[in-house]
């Protein structure tokens, strides 16, 4: 995992935006991607502490180094079954508008590069459903990733 | 801030400190109407003023300083009407608010660009007609100045004379012994003389590139040599003007002898040295500035708080050493006996480090007297002030969020809640209305409390206007005086008819009920008609770092305030009786306390609450509520982190903790719980 999070802190130093990257994950069969640039971190699942009266998504709080930070889940998000956390559960921690928070992913795989010709819009068809944290689908070599929309993820519903 | 340089930032800091302490005084003298005793030290100030402002090239604000200087050097000798105190202290108020309006300018960043021809001028005739020894008349006063005319030339005080060859003048000035900053000093000396001499030669001459030349500069003074077409009287006069002149010598020489010690000047100190000194520099006892030295530093707040921040994890992290897992079940005397000793020493680091932040609160009282001082001619009520408990002090964060609520409030009180004399007399009350601004320390809140002894709120006024504005729905009698008084929070809520220039429009305790929520405070506000009303203020001292007690409730960790626990008992689930709505209650002593099953009533599984646990009594505004848990887990002290603004605001948690294995616990916010 470490040398995962060193190759996107070398990515994020150097950064090129001409093709975007993407730290990809999976949830069950299929391959997601997220925009590193909002990534801080990727930490093996603790203890998250619940807290009472929030949404579904929101798990609860983890202790990141002394900082608290909310927990969400993306399964309840994209409206997938839940699964038990194991020792291949990850959180990624993504930082927006000076908040972190942590998005709990069945497991990080690695880095990829998309260029944005690659990406297509997201179909229009279902604007209620799970499509509102979709914001393209990219190709990859033989891929099709799912690429999320983080602000929509941990903005509230 | 940032922008500016070292020196502009002093010197803002050490003024804007100077001109507190300055209205203060005035608002002293004018209280006892005598202001025999606050000369000295107003004297001094505004020769520091006028010390540093011509320093720091603001030559206006130096002049009204000088003038104020005259004035109060005069008043030493001069037996004073009350009517003349009064048109002094007014003068001096009119220059604290000129200065004022300059520093606030200077902090943005711009130009202190406002002319004090008009206050210069007055003060000056009126400094003419008292030294006259006549009686003193209040000049007249022009209703609206202009603060941006630039000064025009013929205000400057250099007059060119007439003389048409410049004679060549040798001047050897000496410093205060606490000037500081020597060299500096002596360029803008010489920087500005070239406005109105030529041929400047000055001794040492590296006096901006080396700062060695501070030294010399102490020892043998610094020399100037110049030509130019005034008099010697007046370069006299403009030497003695400047900041921090100690001693001056001014000698007109003969074209003969300019180049001899333009000679001598030139080559190396023993020359200088050798010159004879007519009169040994005498120290004058006057221009020692600041008799008390400060032994203040100022630091950026910001590092502050990184401090406060270090300190929190530092006692979180010493509580994750002592209360390692790892030493469970062993015996370690030594280990204990250090730990104590570490215990120790953190717990006083961290009251020393919330004792930085805290600050008095008494120069925010004394700017509620001031606007009291300028309302009360304004809306001709006599309002006497009283404060109370100003030495009380409050975290940082408070005093600047406090300062603009308190006078809304202030204002209100003079503006709509104290009446006019004759209907004061009329209802039997003291023609000089009251207000009493008060604050003290309870628990662990910061109360301020604004009181008046005015006409009080109008009920049925605040009331009929809520409910034409949609804010109440509920009958009158179904309303609590509270509910009906707190309207008077909402934006734009006003029942006065008529706007005027202190209140009306609405605004002002809508900012109130803002900032003081976001100090996490709460208002009260009482009212008798026809007697007064009061309004209180409380605040929690600090928001840092909370003295808990832990409470399990299943697997979760609850944080309870400890100055908010009353008690902890143990009773039989018998005793809990419901009422018809189902409301578990626990009689003790006599008195029926409402429970609340902490699992239930944050939906907490795996508790085992329904035979066995604990009952933590917790009070919040005289108000009593028992939180049924688990278990009592221990007492330690916790940080307290904000919530994530991604996480739900939920009533009864106002934070996060963490606890010393790592571990996150909910701090609970006793006033979340009460019943009302």
């Amino acid at each position: 995992m470490n040398t995962l999070q060193d190759e996107i802190q070398e990515i994020k130093d150097g950064m090129d935006f001409d093709a975007e990257k993407y730290l990809t994950f999976s949830i069950g069969n299929d391959k997601y991607g997220m925009d590193i640039k909002f990534i801080e971190d990727i930490i093996g699942v603790q203890k998250i502490t619940s807290v009472p009266n929030q949404p579904d998504h929101l798990k609860g709080v983890i202790n990141l180094r002394g900082i608290i930070i909310p927990v969400i889940d993306i399964r309840v998000r994209l409206n997938k079954e839940l699964r038990a956390y194991d020792d291949r559960t990850c959180i990624i921690v993504v930082n927006m508008e000076d908040a972190s928070v942590g998005i709990v992913v069945d497991t990080v795989l690695e880095v990829v590069s998309i260029e944005d010709k690659n990406i297509a819009n997201p179909p229009s068809y279902d604007q209620e459903g799970d499509n509102q944290y979709m914001k393209g689908i990219g190709k990859f070599k033989d891929d099709v990733i799912i690429i999320v929309d983080c602000y929509a993820l941990i903005s509230e519903s | 801030m940032s922008t500016h340089d070292p020196m502009m930032e002093m010197y803002l800091f050490e003024t804007n400190q100077l001109l507190n302490r300055l209205e203060q005084l005035c608002m002293d003298a004018e209280r006892k109407q005598d202001i025999s005793e606050e000369i000295p030290e107003i004297f001094r100030i505004m020769h520091t003023i006028k010390g540093n402002s011509m320093m720091m090239l603001l030559e206006d604000i130096g002049k009204v300083a000088h003038r104020i200087e005259d004035l109060f050097d005069k008043l030493d000798d001069i037996s004073l009407s009350s009517a003349a105190i009064e048109t002094i202290i007014d003068y001096n108020f009119e220059a604290i608010d000129f200065f004022k309006r300059e520093m606030n300018k200077l902090e943005l960043g711009g130009k202190a660009d406002g002319s004090s021809f008009d206050l210069v001028q007055k003060i000056e005739a009126f400094l003419e007609s008292i030294s006259n020894g006549e009686k003193p008349m209040v000049p007249p006063v022009s209703s609206d100045q202009k603060y941006f005319i630039p000064p025009s030339d013929n205000q400057t005080s250099f007059i060119a004379s007439e003389q048409a060859t410049p004679d060549a003048y040798f001047a050897r000035l000496f410093f205060d012994d606490d000037a500081q900053m020597e060299n500096v000093r002596a360029f803008t000396i010489v920087h500005n003389l070239k406005d109105k001499a030529e041929d400047i030669v000055y001794f040492p001459e590296d006096i901006v590139e080396n700062e060695g030349s501070i030294d010399k500069i102490k020892e043998d003074g610094f020399f100037i040599l110049f030509k130019t077409s005034e008099s010697q009287e007046e370069i006299h006069q403009y030497f003695s003007n400047l900041a921090y002149i100690n001693n001056q010598e001014v000698n007109l020489i003969e074209d003969q002898d300019y180049d001899s010690i333009l000679q001598d000047l030139k080559p190396k100190e023993e020359v200088v040295q050798a010159e004879p000194v007519a009169s040994p520099p005498k120290v004058e006892e006057v221009s020692t500035v600041g008799a008390s030295k400060q032994n203040f530093i100022s630091v950026d707040v910001q590092r502050v708080d990184q401090l406060m921040d270090l300190v929190g994890e530092l006692v979180v992290a010493e509580s994750m050493v002592v209360n390692n897992p790892d030493l469970l079940g062993l015996k370690l005397n030594n280990f204990d006996k250090a730990s104590r000793q570490l215990r120790l020493v953190i717990n006083e680091l961290q009251d020393i480090i919330m004792s930085v932040r805290m600050v008095p609160l008494s120069m925010t009282f004394q700017k509620m007297s001031r606007i009291v001082r300028d309302m009360k001619k304004k809306v001709n009520k006599p309002v006497e002030l009283e404060l109370v408990g100003e030495e009380t002090e409050v975290d940082k964060n408070v005093i600047e969020k406090i300062g603009d609520p308190l006078m809304h409030i202030i204002r209100n009180a003079m503006d709509h809640g104290i009446e006019d004399p004759a209907s004061r007399l009329e209802a039997g009350k003291d023609e000089v209305g009251k207000i009493t601004l008060s604050a003290s320390h309870v628990g662990g809140d910061v109360v301020i409390s604004i009181k008046d002894d005015g006409k009080g709120l109008d009920k049925e006024r605040i009331y009929d206007k809520a409910f034409e504005k949609g804010l109440i729905t509920k009958p009158m009698d179904a309303c609590s005086d509270q509910e009906i008084y707190q309207m008077i929070m909402n934006a734009g809520f006003s029942t006065k008819v008529e706007v005027t220039e202190f209140s009306g429009r609405g605004v002002g305790m809508d900012v109130v009920a803002k900032n003081i929520e976001s100090l996490g405070g709460a208002i009260q506000i009482n009212s008798e008609k026809g007697v007064g009303s009061e309004i209180t203020i409380l605040i929690p001292l600090t928001l840092a770092i909370v003295d808990g007690m832990m409470i399990r409730v299943a697997d979760t960790i609850f944080t309870l305030p400890i100055m908010s626990v009353k008690e902890s008992f143990i009773v039989s689930q018998d005793e809990v009786i419901s009422n018809s709505d189902g409301q578990e209650m626990v009689m003790i002593r006599g008195t029926c306390y409402p429970v609340i099953r902490l699992d239930k009533h944050y939906d907490i599984k795996g508790s085992h609450l329904d035979h066995e646990g604990i009952f933590v009594m917790i009070e919040h505004d005289d108000e009593q509520v028992l939180l049924f848990a688990d278990e009592l887990v221990g007492e330690q002290q916790v940080v307290v982190k904000s919530l994530s603004k991604y996480i739900k605001k939920v009533k009864g948690i106002s934070g996060f903790a963490l606890l010393g294995d790592g571990q996150i616990s909910m701090i609970l916010d006793p006033s979340g719980f009460m019943m009302a």
